[in-house]
């Protein structure tokens, strides 16, 4: 079975012209598990695996398998399997002949063609060509590619883009099933909610910086508290949790929510102004709000944020 | 296999299965046939105004030339669609993953671009001689099918249609734009040269320096041509540039096909994949 080799990312800079395109960053992925690269459409995700794959070069730092470049590898296509966009076919050749060709190049046995394609259940389709494909069986064709080789180490870029609700729990179970093989999976996403159910570590990325990488648990401790709290005199309420030190975030219509301060917090201070409570909730952040909240906020004070809308489309 | 060889296998795979191949060799087929059959009866007929009834030597000589006389731009189109090819459609990302050292996809590209001209330059040798000599005969006139004079020009045909292919691949990996590239390929060949090569023949100087666009020195490698002929058909027009010999014609056409995927290799191949 193949192991994979650690992914790692050292200080990668790529700049076009002024613009950094991916500036500083580095990270690790780490072999038998399934990394997620997470960041919003622009952030860089393509950008440092095209670098990572040398179809690009970088400004500055590496990017390397366990410290050799791909292109430095032994038949890189037997140790690491990329799959890069959905939109990489001539419409006019059928799937198994672009295998065929790729099979050639990369000088591997012609039977892994059929073996790959049954994989990912493309052995009816593959005599067609690719011009009739939907885009779940364009990514499966990819995946397939990228499987050839039946390499340890895989990289893809938004590998579940496109596909339908059954594609989704299909390539779940897949990766999960790779990753448990023992290789590395590197795969990019703007929408982590997509692969919160299939990644065991994230790495966020926003502008070309890495925001957060750590395990997918460790996103939650990103969560910030909140606590929902009303009474009938509402701005004595206000007053009295500001008073305390929390800060109210709502505070024009409906029951307050305030940050700064805990669910005990919130009651000392309405019992010290003699304020009696109508309502207090603690919040749970929510996984989706955490990584909204990591990808739009920048240090530079200039940056445009990116608004919600730009992360889900 | 070696890299090389198997850089060779996958593009040969990649060529044929398309229907691209195909569909240029039967316009191939069409434009020499009846160019072929068409200058034969030409060549051969006692039409009023024509050449008369020409001697075998010279008219088999022009009959079978028809390929390089008008049909090279299957080739050249040919060579231009594979290097824009893997742009149009954005292919050179799964090429480069499965072999990063673009050298040697460079290299299996050119042999296979050598490869499949030549095999038009057989296909429209063929079909030259298939239609042209059915004329001829029909006419009266020797074929000269066992000929060495025939044979080494069917020969040069081929040697000619390899040569471009590559120029169009050059010119393909150059102007990477598939659309930029068939326009240029089209207007060029159809157009642009044929009316300089004649409108050249006015002053000396012109008639000098016109020896050097590709197809006049391809007619020179080949040894005989439409355009090139008509010099020698139309006695008002002066013949006192000699052409470039057929060593000189080879050359100059293969100097401009390497320059170009030269300039190409160290330019486009070198850029980022996007």
């Amino acid at each position: 079975m193949p192991t994979g080799t650690p992914i790692t990312i050292e200080n990668l800079t790529k700049r076009y012209g002024a613009v950094a395109a991916v500036d500083g960053v580095s990270f690790t992925a780490q072999p038998g598990r399934v990394t997620g690269f997470l960041g919003p459409n622009g952030a860089g995700k393509t950008t440092t695996l095209r670098v990572l794959l040398g179809l690009a070069r970088a400004t500055s730092g590496t990017a390397t398998f366990g410290g050799t470049a791909y292109a430095a590898l032994d038949d890189p296509a037997s140790q690491v399997g990329a799959s890069l966009s959905s939109d990489v076919f001539h419409p006019g050749r059928s799937g198994r002949d672009h295998l065929r060709v790729l099979q050639l190049a990369a000088g591997l046995e012609r039977d892994r063609i059929d073996a790959v394609l049954q994989r990912v259940g493309m052995t009816d389709a593959a005599d067609r060509r690719v011009g009739g494909y939907s885009l779940g069986m364009r990514q499966r064709l990819g995946l397939a590619a990228a499987l050839l080789g039946d390499p340890g180490t895989l990289v893809l870029d938004e590998p579940i883009n496109g596909l339908d609700p059954a594609g989704i729990t299909w390539i779940r179970v897949f990766l999960r099933e790779l990753a448990a093989e023992g290789r590395t999976i590197l795969l990019s996403s703007h929408v982590l909610s997509e692969v919160s159910q299939t990644v065991d570590d994230v790495v966020v990325i926003a502008r070309g910086r890495i925001v957060m990488a750590g395990a997918l648990a460790d996103l939650s401790a990103g969560a910030v508290a909140r606590v929902r709290a009303d009474a009938a005199d509402r701005s004595a309420l206000a007053s009295a949790i500001a008073a305390a030190g929390g800060v109210v975030e709502t505070p024009t219509a409906g029951p307050l929510v305030v940050t700064g301060l805990d669910a005990y917090g919130v009651g000392r201070a309405a019992l010290a102004a003699g304020v009696p409570l109508t309502l207090l909730t603690p919040l749970s952040d929510d996984l989706e709000s955490v990584f909204l909240r990591l990808t739009s906020e920048h240090p530079d004070p200039d940056a445009r944020p990116a608004s919600s809308a730009e992360v889900a489309a | 296999m070696s890299a090389l060889t198997r850089a060779v296998a996958a593009e040969l795979v990649r060529v044929f299965s398309l229907r691209t191949w195909w569909v240029l060799a039967v316009v191939l087929v069409l434009y020499v046939g009846v160019t072929a059959g068409g200058f034969a009866f030409f060549v051969t007929a006692e039409t009023e105004g024509g050449p008369g009834p020409l001697p075998a030597e010279v008219a088999t000589q022009l009959v079978y030339s028809s390929t390089t006389s008008v049909a090279l731009v299957i080739p050249l189109l040919f060579g231009a669609l594979a290097a824009t090819s893997e742009y149009r459609w954005r292919t050179l990302t799964p090429t480069f993953l499965a072999q990063p050292r673009r050298p040697v996809v460079l290299v299996g590209r050119l042999v296979v671009a050598l490869l499949v001209g030549a095999l038009y330059g057989v296909i429209g040798a063929l079909t030259s001689v298939a239609a042209g000599a059915a004329v001829l005969a029909a006419n009266g006139v020797d074929t000269l099918l066992g000929d060495p004079d025939v044979l080494g020009l069917l020969a040069r045909t081929v040697l000619a249609c390899a040569l471009w292919s590559l120029l169009g691949l050059g010119l393909g990996a150059l102007l990477t734009s598939q659309i930029a590239a068939i326009v240029i390929v089209l207007v060029f060949t159809q157009f642009v040269e044929p009316i300089l090569r004649i409108v050249a023949g006015a002053w000396e100087w012109s008639a000098e320096l016109a020896r050097y666009l590709p197809g006049a020195a391809t007619d020179s490698l080949v040894g005989a041509g439409i355009i090139a002929s008509i010099g020698q058909l139309d006695p008002t027009v002066p013949g006192v540039i000699e052409p470039l010999t057929r060593l000189e014609g080879g050359l100059v056409l293969t100097a401009l096909s390497v320059l170009l995927v030269a300039v190409a290799a160290v330019t486009t191949l070198r850029r980022d994949v996007e």
